[in-house]
């Protein structure tokens, strides 16, 4: 029997990589039930994000980040950067392909271009964000509500970034937390909602982050008016993951992804 | 599937086979064409797009989906800027599908997804900061690329996976100029998933003048 060629044997990995992708989706990990009351002591920082407003905020490694949305009726689009070069940010591309999904969730990665781990998604009661349809713009704006004087994701973005004396530049393609999207068989997006009043997702940061969080309705939201509703986020003080994190051990990508990032702080 | 050819050689204003894994960029004027071509089929072909008089104006994925309502780029799409504009049309396409949702490959992602034995193999990344370079832009201007020729299919699950290509050997793709624009392209040297099948293939990459088809 001939051996087989290159070709055969990267596509038998390549196969065998999307397999154990698809039953780690079937068979997701546990996670322990976040704690819906964050301890007092344990708040770095705290605040609310009117509609149509920015917050954007450094986020420590291992500090954890919970972004809640009380009336269940905002999405919240966001862009990180490593904090100590900022030329390394978050890459939606990688992060949907290297774990085989658009539908983020608990359990998932936010990647860096650079093969890095920027955040962990350690705990989601909302269900549903989106790293493919970007978020609102002047011009989905206008269509969407005629001559009003709103505020958009696009501009929030730029106002965050120049914060950290970061340019137009440096604000590329971002997630949206509570915006839950699919795409149908005809290759349409479909608007599933933003999810439950009181959903919250966080986020433990795996290095030092630069954040920028913008509550803006999300272009794909058919609700015909401008929404009047807050998000909340605090940084919070969480336990270092251990050797059996969830997120840690999920796949081999995974494995390999935090064996890049940790090599950064090794010491 | 619409074929168009150059109504004299004067239209010709660049004609160039682009090597297996090697980069490419032109500025493109107003109303050109330019057009790529998978010669040999199955041959992914990733895109970048700056506005050739003010670079932090560039192709934004997400903007053009949104606008399109859909992830998947086909014939008369059109590619939008960070500031909204139209930046390219898709005037011919005989291949029907292409991605700008699963961005280019690089040594890092490459070590991440197929193994550390992996990262020191050409990516398209590479290609994109050499080529982006020759401009004065760094690694910080790669944004979301379009892949010309690449199938990334959504299921209604989530599910999203690089498949086996679709396009033909000889499939072809026309993009209009709808401003000056910079066109950066790395004929991907991908080899670790289908998106080549699994063997790099050269391209070629026609510019038309734009005088004679947009009177």
């Amino acid at each position: 029997m001939s051996e087989p060629s290159e070709q055969d044997r990267h596509r038998a990995r390549y196969l065998a990589l999307r397999e154990a992708a698809a039953a780690r989706a079937s068979s997701p990990p546990v996670f322990p039930p976040p704690p819906v009351q964050l301890a007092e002591a344990d708040r770095l920082q705290h605040a609310a994000i009117p509609a149509g407003w920015y917050w954007c905020g450094r986020v420590a490694r291992w500090q954890s980040l919970r972004i809640a949305n009380p009336r269940g009726a905002a999405s919240v689009a966001a862009l990180f950067w490593n904090a100590e070069d900022t030329s390394e940010r978050f890459n939606p591309g990688d992060t949907m392909k290297l774990q085989w999904t658009a539908r983020l969730g608990l359990g998932h990665l936010l990647f860096s271009d650079m093969g890095r781990v920027l955040a962990a998604i350690t705990a989601d009661t909302a269900g549903g964000h989106d790293a493919l349809a970007g978020a609102s713009t002047p011009a989905t704006d206008a269509r969407r509500y005629g001559g009003a004087q709103t505020r958009n994701t696009r501009d929030n973005f730029r106002l965050g970034a120049a914060k950290f004396g970061l340019a137009r530049r440096d604000v590329g393609p971002c997630i949206s937390f509570f915006a839950d999207i699919g795409v149908d068989p005809a290759g349409q997006f479909v608007w599933h909602g933003t999810g439950p009043a009181g959903g919250f997702v966080d986020l433990r940061a795996e290095m030092n982050l630069l954040v920028v969080l913008s509550n803006c309705p999300h272009p794909l939201n058919p609700a015909p008016d401008y929404p009047d509703a807050p998000a909340e986020v605090t940084v919070f003080r969480s336990a270092p993951p251990g050797p059996r994190d969830p997120c840690r051990t999920a796949g081999e990508e995974a494995i390999r992804a935090f064996q890049n990032t940790d090599a950064c702080f090794a010491s | 599937m619409s074929v168009t050819q150059a109504n004299s050689p004067a239209d010709l204003l660049l004609d160039r086979i682009i090597p297996p894994r090697a980069p490419f960029s032109a500025v493109l004027r107003r109303g050109e064409v330019l057009r790529i071509v998978d010669v040999a089929g199955q041959q992914a072909v990733d895109a970048l797009f700056y506005n050739a008089a003010d670079h932090q104006e560039r192709y934004s994925a997400q903007d053009t989906v949104l606008a399109q309502n859909g992830p998947y780029l086909g014939l008369g799409a059109v590619l939008l800027s960070n500031e909204g504009r139209p930046m390219m049309t898709l005037t011919a396409d005989s291949c029907g599908r292409h991605d700008t949702s699963a961005g280019c490959c690089s040594c890092e992602s490459n070590a991440v997804r197929f193994g550390h034995d992996t990262r020191h193999q050409h990516a398209c990344r590479e290609n994109f900061i050499l080529e982006l370079m020759k401009y004065g832009m760094t690694k910080r201007d790669i944004v979301a690329n379009v892949n010309f020729f690449m199938n990334v299919p959504v299921t209604e699950a989530g599910a999203l996976a690089v498949d086996d290509g679709i396009s033909a050997p000889g499939s072809h793709v026309e993009l209009r100029a709808e401003m000056d624009t910079l066109v950066v392209i790395s004929n991907c040297p991908q080899i670790n998933n289908p998106c080549n099948g699994f063997d790099p293939t050269p391209l070629r990459v026609t510019i038309l003048g734009g005088a004679a088809r947009s009177p």
